[in-house]
């Protein structure tokens, strides 16, 4: 897996180099011409290959006080990110790109959101393009009523909003038996947090009247893996919801485009992308994924099945894996903590590989179900240190060690138990100051 | 090497952790709620049976399995045409498609140099998922494309590859859901976790 992210950044980098390519241009046509108009200094820049993903090239005058600016929603309307910020999504070197996953740069991220741009992926069959226009949701099964709703019907219910964190049940897999991945991006990349914005599954399951005897409802997605996974009622009528939204706007194509099952707290295979179907049941339908797939092979040859919460973990993102500290000195440790089964309530942080720990100060909102920001100012003396993280949630759950969680579920090889690793992440601060992912 | 100063911040946390034990409500009673709660509003439309028929998920006793038949013989030839390309000659595995058969008695595994062998023949609970998986998302090319009775053959032939059922079984809607998976017994619920520390 380290050779998959040292073929990628190679691939980068030639496709910085290669001539050639079609330059897209982000600029619209009218904005374009009214600055060629101004002059060839603020002319925007055409979109090449060495130029970042959603930002437009544009001249760097010596000094921006002495000429005008660009031009007022110059990018077409709908904003850019500055030339000079490079963070990407990193694809997992899998054999095809349409069955495939995405992992955030946790290691440049601020604050608790992600970007909708830089939110994790996992898709099954690629990303299905749809016209929210002729996309419907079916209810049906063992319901009073069956219901077909457009997308405008979906909208006109009464809708929430929760801003929490999917984490793909995958997330860490590589780091089972021995540090892989070398930087946080892929050790934890397979969690992000939006706002996301819907209907609470309860109200359609309403409208349509449950029969006697339902305990499963089977979500079916419209993509070319017409993915499908069996959701128990209980959640169903608890705290699901049909998401529309995504940080104030329609919920990105990769994400599910025009709606997404969201079960907070849950793996994120369960959150049904283009979601078009809810089949109501009496029992599971034992499907693809949550039988050969999303089940966690013990040593002792017995699967689990249905294990769909994300326990509590937290990474230390600042510093973390391939950075070098310059030097001895003060240092802001930060990163993010989360829990599938309520707030974090306590972050504590080792710089000796857990023998002393302290709490370090946890950032409000702390929000339940979510990505939640923790910070620790820390004075390093310039001597090896082994930096952990170690989160406690409202249950009273402390996110175990790797070795507790192996001492229960075993090493099963890299294709038994990869699911739910949430153990505490160890990186190892060399005495020049480069941070290394590595087990205690 | 630690000094740790708190601040409000920390007040605040423990404002919301009190807030927390202060009430008996379970995991999920901060959800958000809708302004809205009460009856129907009636919205949407009657799908009509036709669009429903479009639609299938079996479970395990076969319930909705369409009209149709396959065998091993016909499997084969559909298989060697569609699915070999990525599952290999002999349902081996390629980089691309997953190993279909073998692996039997590799489940038990505590070592991480060894990777056990999940397939079809070992790992899957139940011949309807295989039925349901190929007919939904098979061939990766082209998905969805296969007739009933090409998928109740490529079940034959995949379940009698893996000495599952004879070769000369025919996969039906009844007979297909009477298949014993040979790890038909190898999953456990409900969820035991927390099981560590």
């Amino acid at each position: 897996m380290v050779e998959a992210e040292a073929r990628y950044l190679a691939k980068l980098r030639d496709a910085a180099r290669a001539p050639g390519a079609p330059p897209p241009r982000i600029a619209g046509r009218r904005g374009f011409l009214a600055a060629a108009a101004a002059g060839a200094s603020l002319l925007p820049k055409i979109v090449h290959a060495k130029t970042p993903p959603g930002a437009v090239e544009r001249a760097v005058p010596a000094d921006p006080t002495k000429e005008q600016g660009a031009l007022t929603n110059d990018d077409g309307g709908y904003g850019s990110r500055s030339q000079f910020e490079t963070e990407t999504r990193w694809r997992f070197g899998t054999p095809t790109r349409e069955s495939s996953w995405t992992m955030t740069p946790l290691e440049h991220g601020m604050g608790i959101i992600t970007p909708s741009g830089l939110h994790f992926e996992r898709h099954h069959g690629g990303i299905a393009t749809i016209d929210a226009s002729r996309h419907s949701l079916v209810v049906h099964g063992m319901v009073e009523q069956p219901k077909k709703y457009s997308m405008a019907d979906i909208r006109r219910f009464p809708s929430i909003s929760r801003t929490m964190f999917i984490e793909c049940s995958g997330n860490g897999l590589t780091e089972w038996s021995k540090p892989t991945l070398k930087t946080v991006q892929g050790t934890h990349g397979l969690t992000s947090t939006s706002e996301w914005t819907g209907v609470p599954l309860a109200r359609l399951l309403k409208e349509s009247g449950l029969k006697p005897g339902v305990k499963w409802v089977l979500a079916e997605g419209a993509d070319a893996a017409v993915m499908t996974r069996s959701i128990p009622l209980e959640k169903c009528l608890d705290d699901a919801f049909i998401a529309y939204g995504q940080n104030g706007e329609a919920i990105r194509p990769e994400q599910g485009y025009p709606i997404r099952l969201v079960l907070p707290g849950w793996e994120g295979n369960t959150h049904i992308k283009w979601l078009r179907r809810l089949e109501v049941s009496d029992v599971p339908f034992m499907t693809r994924e949550e039988t050969s797939k999303y089940t966690d092979l013990m040593p002792n040859g017995m699967a689990r099945q249905f294990t769909f919460v994300m326990e509590a973990k937290s990474v230390i993102t600042f510093p973390s894996g391939e950075m070098r500290l310059p030097g001895p000195g003060f240092y802001e440790l930060t990163g993010l903590a989360w829990s599938g089964r309520g707030k974090i309530t306590r972050l504590e942080v080792s710089a000796d590989g857990g023998k002393a720990w302290a709490d370090a100060h946890l950032q409000s909102p702390l929000l339940p179900i979510c990505h939640t920001r923790f910070r620790f100012p820390w004075f390093w003396d310039g001597t090896p240190a082994l930096l952990q993280s170690r989160a406690t949630d409202e249950t009273g759950y402390v996110q175990p060690t790797l070795k507790q969680l192996v001492d229960v579920r075993g090493l099963n090889g890299p294709l038994g138990s990869v699911y739910h690793l949430n153990a505490i992440q160890s990186w190892a601060v060399a005495g020049d100051g480069r941070v290394t992912n590595v087990h205690v | 090497m630690f000094m740790c100063s708190r601040t409000g911040t920390l007040a605040i946390a423990a404002a919301f952790a009190l807030g927390v034990a202060g009430c008996a409500a379970h995991r999920f009673a901060e959800a958000p709620q809708p302004a809205y709660s009460g009856g129907k509003l009636g919205f949407g439309s009657t799908p009509t049976s036709a669009e429903l028929a479009h639609y299938f998920s079996y479970p395990a006793d076969g319930r909705g399995l369409p009209q149709g038949s396959g065998t091993y013989a016909e499997g084969q030839r559909i298989y060697q045409a569609k699915c070999m390309a990525c599952h290999g000659e002999k349902l081996e595995g390629t980089k691309i498609g997953d190993k279909l058969i073998g692996g039997r008695g590799t489940l038990v595994n505590n070592r991480p140099a060894k990777a056990p062998v999940k397939t079809v023949e070992s790992y899957w609970p139940y011949a309807t998922t295989l039925f349901d998986y190929v007919k939904r998302a098979m061939p990766f090319n082209a998905p969805g494309s296969l007739s009933h009775d090409e998928v109740y053959a490529l079940t034959a032939y995949i379940l009698g590859e893996a000495n599952i059922v004879p070769m000369g079984a025919v996969m039906d809607p009844v007979t297909l859901p009477a298949v014993q998976m040979p790890n038909r017994n190898g999953f456990v619920s409900p969820d035991p976790r927390p099981d560590a520390p």
